[in-house]
């Protein structure tokens, strides 16, 4: 039982410090005299360091955003859709950006589900999933060529719960470089 | 009394079940309406300590039928007997069961045994007895005598409880038959392996062991090949692999999904799903000269071929009515017919061996369970009250379901009678166990 709540409030706090893990360091980055390496603001020994910002160019702050989203590489779906989500649009978009300025970069776009259903069923929901954000991607000006698209069904979990939370990490598809 | 009966029936079967098998059944419903029966322990005739209890391998497959319940060996009248002719009818009269099984097994050569077993008629025993007139030939219903080496005890076991079970239900018994699986045990570097074992879990043997998953194992129509797929070389290919020799063949390697594999009754072709035409589409593949045909052609998801027993059509899983439903396909006239219309999905089906009926994967109210629906009348059944359920496959006698469900978190293999009332589950130490195919009779 205790598990169970330690896993539920991880479910909760995960996500919460992924999103303030992304915005600090894209501001640290910032801060740090454009250095791409985000090492300017460590604390040590209480003393902090600041620095003067505005080296960026617009540019260069959006591709930072775009490198920092690229990081995400999972997007999730509702129970037996396939269709990408909106929440998920910046997240392919920054993939897509980077694939389009990097045409010999190949990406291997993995499609998975969760445990309800039957494995057979489950292997071409996962492609549908997966092929569903290639065609994303594809409509941004990705080549074909530069995606291929492989489905595992419900055989690769990431949550072995079998609980909501459980089944709705799983339903997902993931973008390998 | 009925927890006391199941609890009986789990205490037998620990008893006699053998330590070494890796699957252990647990009998979770359906002891109460079962038919008793007596098996006597086999009486050894030579020295020292009998090799093994062939008796008890009978006993353990009748409880395991769901049809039979054997009755405690203390309980019954005479015991030590090996033979009609120590048979007394008269003392056997107030015994509640309709047949009794009993035999000898006697050294016969190096490594050899001859054994012997007698089924005895108890009602028509008793009925005589009562009457008077005793003639024991008249409730003999079979005799034999065969000479196995220390190694068949256990088949040969299997093939009296095959004799006793057709002679008392009329039904082939399918005793001898083999069932294969896939563990996955996550916390090994090679976590997938393809499995076979007898049909109650004993003499498991790995075939075929993978770093990448290993999916929907399924048997020729003569035992002695198996077809899966397997994402070794990181995309989902069709192999067939010979169990006596090892040798493997990759049947299918197109770009996208290759999968669901399923002999056909001949054994010559597998039907399969594949994507490379785009959306998932039922083809059948000639194994010898790999040359493919299409089946079906829909923009939704087709999958899950399964053959009807005279390989004139196919049932297959189809979303073009918006949600999983099972079709029907002739595969001369292309000509596709909806067969479920009942609850949310159905999906994952296969046709009874006797082409009467068909066993598939329900959803109704968001759970997943195993149903059979009679083609004739066109009465559905759901069959299981277990969750998660997915990938049953029949006995070859048509009597019992083998399929994959959840418990305590972990996937296990369960086992249902097509009519629903006994219930088991295999439960098995480390790591998950799923999609299990049973094979044919052997």
């Amino acid at each position: 039982m205790d598990l169970n709540k330690l896993l539920k409030a991880m479910l909760v706090a995960l996500p919460i410090m992924a999103i303030s893990a992304c915005s600090s360091t894209s501001e640290s980055e910032t801060d740090a005299m454009g250095s791409t390496n985000g090492s300017g603001s460590e604390l040590n020994g209480g003393i902090q360091t600041g620095g003067v910002g505005g080296m960026l160019s617009a540019e260069e702050q959006q591709r930072q955003q775009l490198d920092d989203l690229r990081k995400q590489q999972i997007i999730y779906f509702d129970f037996d859709r396939s269709e990408v989500q909106t929440e998920f649009a910046a997240i392919l978009e920054a993939h897509g950006t980077y694939l389009v300025e990097h045409p010999s970069v190949r990406v291997l776009i993995e499609g998975h589900a969760d445990e309800r259903g039957t494995p057979e069923y489950n292997i071409a929901l996962g492609e549908r999933r997966a092929k569903a954000v290639a065609k994303y991607l594809q409509g941004m000006g990705v080549q074909p060529s530069q995606m291929s698209v492989v489905s595992y069904g419900e055989e690769k979990p990431l949550d072995f719960s079998r609980t909501d939370e459980g089944f709705g990490k799983n339903r997902r598809a993931v973008l390998v470089y | 009394m009925k927890i006391l009966a199941k609890w009986l029936a789990l205490a037998i079967l620990l008893c006699t079940t053998p330590a070494k098998a890796a699957l252990d059944i647990v009998i979770t419903e359906g002891v109460d309406a079962a038919r008793p029966i007596a098996v006597m322990p086999f009486v050894w005739q030579g020295p020292g300590a009998a090799p093994q209890a062939i008796a008890d391998v009978v006993m353990s497959d009748l409880i395991r039928s769901g049809t039979f319940k054997p009755l405690d060996e203390l309980g019954l009248p005479q015991r030590n007997i090996g033979a009609l002719a120590q048979f007394q009818a008269n003392a056997w009269t107030s015994v509640g069961a309709e047949a009794l099984v009993l035999g000898t097994v006697k050294p016969y050569g190096p490594d050899q045994y001859l054994v012997n077993f007698d089924l005895i008629d108890l009602v028509k025993a008793q009925n005589q007895a009562l009457k008077g007139a005793v003639s024991p030939t008249e409730f003999l219903m079979d005799s034999r005598q065969t000479v196995i080496s220390a190694a068949q005890f256990r088949q040969y076991g299997h093939r009296i409880s095959d004799i006793v079970y057709e002679k008392l239900t009329g039904i082939r018994g399918a005793f001898l038959t083999r069932i294969s699986y896939v563990v996955v045990n996550h916390t090994q570097k090679a976590p997938y392996q393809l499995m076979v074992a007898d049909y109650d879990g004993v003499n498991e043997q790995m075939l075929l062991r993978s770093p990448e998953p290993l999916m929907s194992p399924t048997w020729s129509p003569d035992g002695r090949r198996l077809a899966y797929v397997s994402f070794e070389n990181k995309k989902a290919e069709i192999f067939v692999q010979d169990l006596y020799t090892q040798v493997r063949t990759k049947v299918s390697s197109f770009p996208g999904i290759n999968g669901a594999p399923a002999f056909s009754p001949d054994g010559k072709s597998l039907a399969v799903t594949l994507s490379k035409d785009g959306q998932p589409e039922i083809y059948v593949i000639d194994i010898a000269t790999k040359a493919i045909k299409r089946i079906t052609n829909h923009y939704a998801i087709d999958t899950e071929p399964s053959w009807y027993p005279d390989g004139k059509s196919l049932i297959f899983t189809s979303e073009r009515g918006g949600r999983p439903q099972i079709y029907r396909v002739e595969l001369n006239s292309g000509k596709v017919n909806r067969e479920t219309f009942e609850g949310e999905w159905n999906l994952g089906g296969s046709i009874a061996p006797d082409g009467r009926s068909m066993i598939f994967v329900n959803r109704t109210n968001g759970k997943f369970n195993i149903a059979r629906m009679d083609l004739n009348t066109r009465f559905m059944q759901v069959l299981t009250s277990t969750r998660l359920d997915e990938s049953p496959s029949v006995a070859p006698n048509g009597t019992m379901v083998i399929y994959g469900t959840t418990h305590q978190g972990k996937q296990v293999l369960a086992a249902v009678s097509t009519d629903g009332r006994f219930k088991a589950r295999l439960p098995v130490g480390q790591g998950e166990v799923k999609s299990p195919s049973w094979s044919p009779f052997l």
